[in-house]
């Protein structure tokens, strides 16, 4: 029963690209997205109730929910032992991601279709909508690593299409190929990593490696590499392709390139879906990692932190809307993935597993929300600056209000979902290491602050700018995305996260620990002061404070010289050292050989075409000579 | 014997002499003929004195005259056809096919 239903939820939106990809064009656009969009409605019905079916009836057997692989066919036979399959694989956290991104993609399809109305390639938009949607749901339940790689790259294609979807712009076909470019460069290191796993375990399935007491364990461990176990590097290797897919630093520079796109697909892609697979990734073989390389978990939890302060310094500074959302989610991002690293497996120790999942679903819904709204902004306005902005509360009332929501529940101030899933993080990182934590509590109070700051730009400020015309609230279909993830931002917060995602898959009971919490919310309203006092009116305090701390100003401003420096490498080490040597010598060595064997062969042809004169006597004389000599020769041996 | 073989070995070289040397095709034909008839002679002188109760070198030289006589018609034939077209029956000026 399962199956089927589960197998529409991923084939539907591919039959969706398809149909809309093949004969989009012969519709009118709005009858293209109205298509679109029901089909992803019936996937996000599909996914409830395969959700309500899995946690509340079929999924728990002893308590323990269960891993179900609702489909699996072999596709590829590599040997009797590795051989790659293709199927649909349920727990815990791929169905609650089964859940997460229809939700969202749902509601960015409805979006869509007020704010990318008569757009060219509107149908193009949602044919390729339809490609990412199904590229993610077949990641998310994948049944074995390979089955993700495969769909992790289609991710990165319908990712680049759609950051390339203005394609006339120049900056949008640049901030495409480099999310592209940057995002496999990463990936050719997930790849080794798999193919040095499965070497050494013998199988790509989940359900085997991820086994506690299985026996593929044992090779990996054993074997050594440059006094590591192979295990371990593997796992490096692995989580380098997810740091890529997620933003990390110092892979991070492709996302705020990539709010080039349309800001829905900033909302679906760059902020709730594609960018939490490194998450996922982590996620889906936290066993392995638990159990085989808990030493690589010390190492990701450390990425994360000085990923998530290091883009929330950042975000303090940027003025385009777009690209502070941009490094909010890198920073929100690098929470999670930190909130993995200080976990333990099971029960209490395994908090940091159940917070990170629990920050990745309220994430998703307050982080779309957040992107929503500042189309929505745009959408008034028609910029990204901030300059462009303020005093839009009394024009877009509705954006205004759930907007202020997503930010309350991003800052972590209750009741709003994100200070649960937040304090939960900071819960475990405390019991963990109480340096990650005291980074990770600089960043809540650094979030809290840009946030509001972003927030008292657009919508406070000078209150008697004056508009080219009167900015209006957006239309229904792009309001009504809003209200409803508005709604799941407040009401989040209270589903018992910990009895339905855990790392151990048993039920666990989390408290609210209200010493860290009562912290977690004192710094987000000290960060929310803070922006008050600088932004509320327009003032010269932010130039003030920015004069006084210049150098890291600047250095926030630039990003930290991030892509210089990676411009740098590639420019100047890879491509002056590196490419232009081995082009030479392609040039000149190999490429000259063969323009040598040419040359001669035609200036051989050249001198011996003289002998082919066309004349037949010529022929006639050599025909007779010849018998002469064969005559003469016969006779005289 | 000798006679008839030294009459037919100068027709056959007069054909390779004019064959190679003559410039208007006709004349090429012509010495083609000589060749060819230098060669029959050579069928029936055979046949005649080395196996005088059979008949098969006068067949075959019978053969090869109706041979001849069709490619002849043939060749002429083509001759004509180039004259037409290029008004030129020399045959190292007749090289408008070649490349």
């Amino acid at each position: 029963m399962m199956t089927y239903t589960t197998l529409t939820i991923v084939a539907l939106p591919a039959l969706m690209f398809l149909f809309l990809g093949l004969l989009g064009g012969k519709f009118k656009p709005a009858v293209a997205g109205i298509i679109g969009t029901l089909g992803l409605t019936i996937v996000a019905a599909l996914s409830y109730m395969t959700a309500f079916q899995y946690f509340f009836q079929v999924g728990k057997v002893d308590g323990v929910y269960q891993q179900l692989t609702a489909l699996n066919v072999n596709w590829l036979t590599l040997t009797d032992k590795l051989h790659i399959d293709l199927g649909i694989l349920l727990d815990p956290i791929s169905v609650l991601m089964l859940v997460v991104v229809s939700t969202v993609s749902l509601m960015v399809h409805i979006y869509s279709m007020g704010y990318m109305k008569g757009e060219r390639g509107f149908q193009r938009y949602y044919a390729i909508l339809s490609l990412f949607t199904f590229s993610m749901l077949g990641l998310v339940v994948a049944t074995n690593i390979f089955q993700m790689y495969i769909f992790w790259e289609l991710v990165g294609v319908s990712s680049y299409l759609l950051i390339g979807f203005y394609y006339t712009k120049p900056s949008a076909v640049a901030a495409s190929k480099k999310a592209f470019i940057v995002t496999r460069f990463a990936d050719l290191f997930f790849l080794i990593g798999i193919l040095l796993l499965s070497f050494y375990s013998g199988t790509f399935s989940f359900v085997e490696l991820n086994d506690p007491n299985g026996s593929v364990l044992g090779q990996p461990i054993t074997a050594t590499f440059m006094g590591a176990s192979v295990l371990s590097w593997a796992m490096i290797l692995i989580f380098m392709g997810g740091a890529g897919k997620s933003a990390m630093m110092p892979f991070h520079i492709w996302l705020p390139d990539a709010m080039e796109g349309p800001t829905p697909v900033s909302a679906l892609i760059h902020a709730a879906t594609m960018v939490v697979a490194g998450v996922y990734l982590v996620a889906r073989l936290f066993p392995l990692y638990a159990f085989g390389a808990p030493e690589v978990l010390t190492i990701i939890s450390y990425v994360g932190a000085i990923t998530a302060l290091f883009a929330a310094v950042v975000a303090c500074t940027q003025t385009d809307i777009k690209r502070v959302l941009a490094f909010s989610t890198i920073s929100q991002i690098a929470y999670m993935i930190t909130a993995m690293g200080v976990s333990g497996y099971g029960g209490h120790e395994g908090l940091g597993y159940m917070a990170s999942m629990f920050h990745l679903t309220t994430h998703a819904f307050f982080k779309a929300l957040l992107f929503l709204g500042a189309g929505a902004v745009i959408h008034a306005v028609h910029s990204n600056e901030m300059k462009d902005m303020g005093g839009l509360r009394k024009y877009l009332p509705i954006t205004h209000i759930t907007f202020l929501i997503a930010c309350l529940s991003i800052a972590g101030i209750p009741p709003f979902s994100g200070f649960f899933s937040k304090d939960e993080i900071l819960v475990a990182a405390f019991e963990h290491d109480k340096l990650i934590f005291a980074v990770l509590y600089l960043t809540a109070g650094l979030t809290a602050f840009y946030m509001f700051r972003l927030y008292y730009r657009i919508f406070w400020g000078e209150n008697d700018k004056q508009y080219h015309h009167t900015p209006h609230e957006a239309p229904l279909n792009m309001t009504f995305p809003l209200m409803f993830l508005a709604a799941l931002t407040v009401v989040f917060g209270f589903v018992p996260f910990g009895s339905f995602v855990t790392a151990d898959r048993l039920p666990y009971e989390g408290h609210i620990q209200w010493p860290i919490a009562s912290m977690s919310i004192l710094v987000g309203v000290v960060g929310i002061l803070i922006a008050t006092v600088m932004y509320r009116k327009s003032n010269d305090k932010p130039d003030r404070v920015a004069a006084t701390v210049k150098g890291l100003y600047k250095a926030s401003f630039n990003k930290f010289w991030f892509d210089e420096g990676w411009l740098f490498v590639t420019k100047q080490i890879l491509f002056k050292r590196v490419s232009a040597p081995i082009a030479w010598f392609d040039r000149h060595i190999i490429d000259g050989f063969m323009n040598l064997l040419a040359s001669v062969t035609s200036s051989v042809s050249h001198r011996i075409k003289g002998i082919q004169s066309g004349e037949l006597q010529d022929y006639a004389w050599a025909f007779y000579m010849g018998t002469m000599v064969i005559v003469v020769l016969v006779i005289l041996l | 014997m000798e006679a008839y073989l030294i009459v037919s070995t100068v027709m056959f070289f007069a054909g390779v002499y004019g064959f190679l040397s003559r410039r208007n095709m006709l004349t090429i034909l012509m010495s083609l003929e000589l060749m060819l008839n230098a060669a029959d002679i050579n069928f029936v002188v055979f046949n005649r004195y080395l196996y005088p109760g059979q008949l098969d070198g006068t067949f075959f030289a019978l053969f090869a005259i109706g041979i001849s006589a069709a490619e002849t018609a043939l060749a002429i034939a083509i001759i004509i056809n180039i004259y037409r077209n290029l008004k030129n029956i020399y045959i190292d000026e007749v090289s408008k096919m070649k490349y």
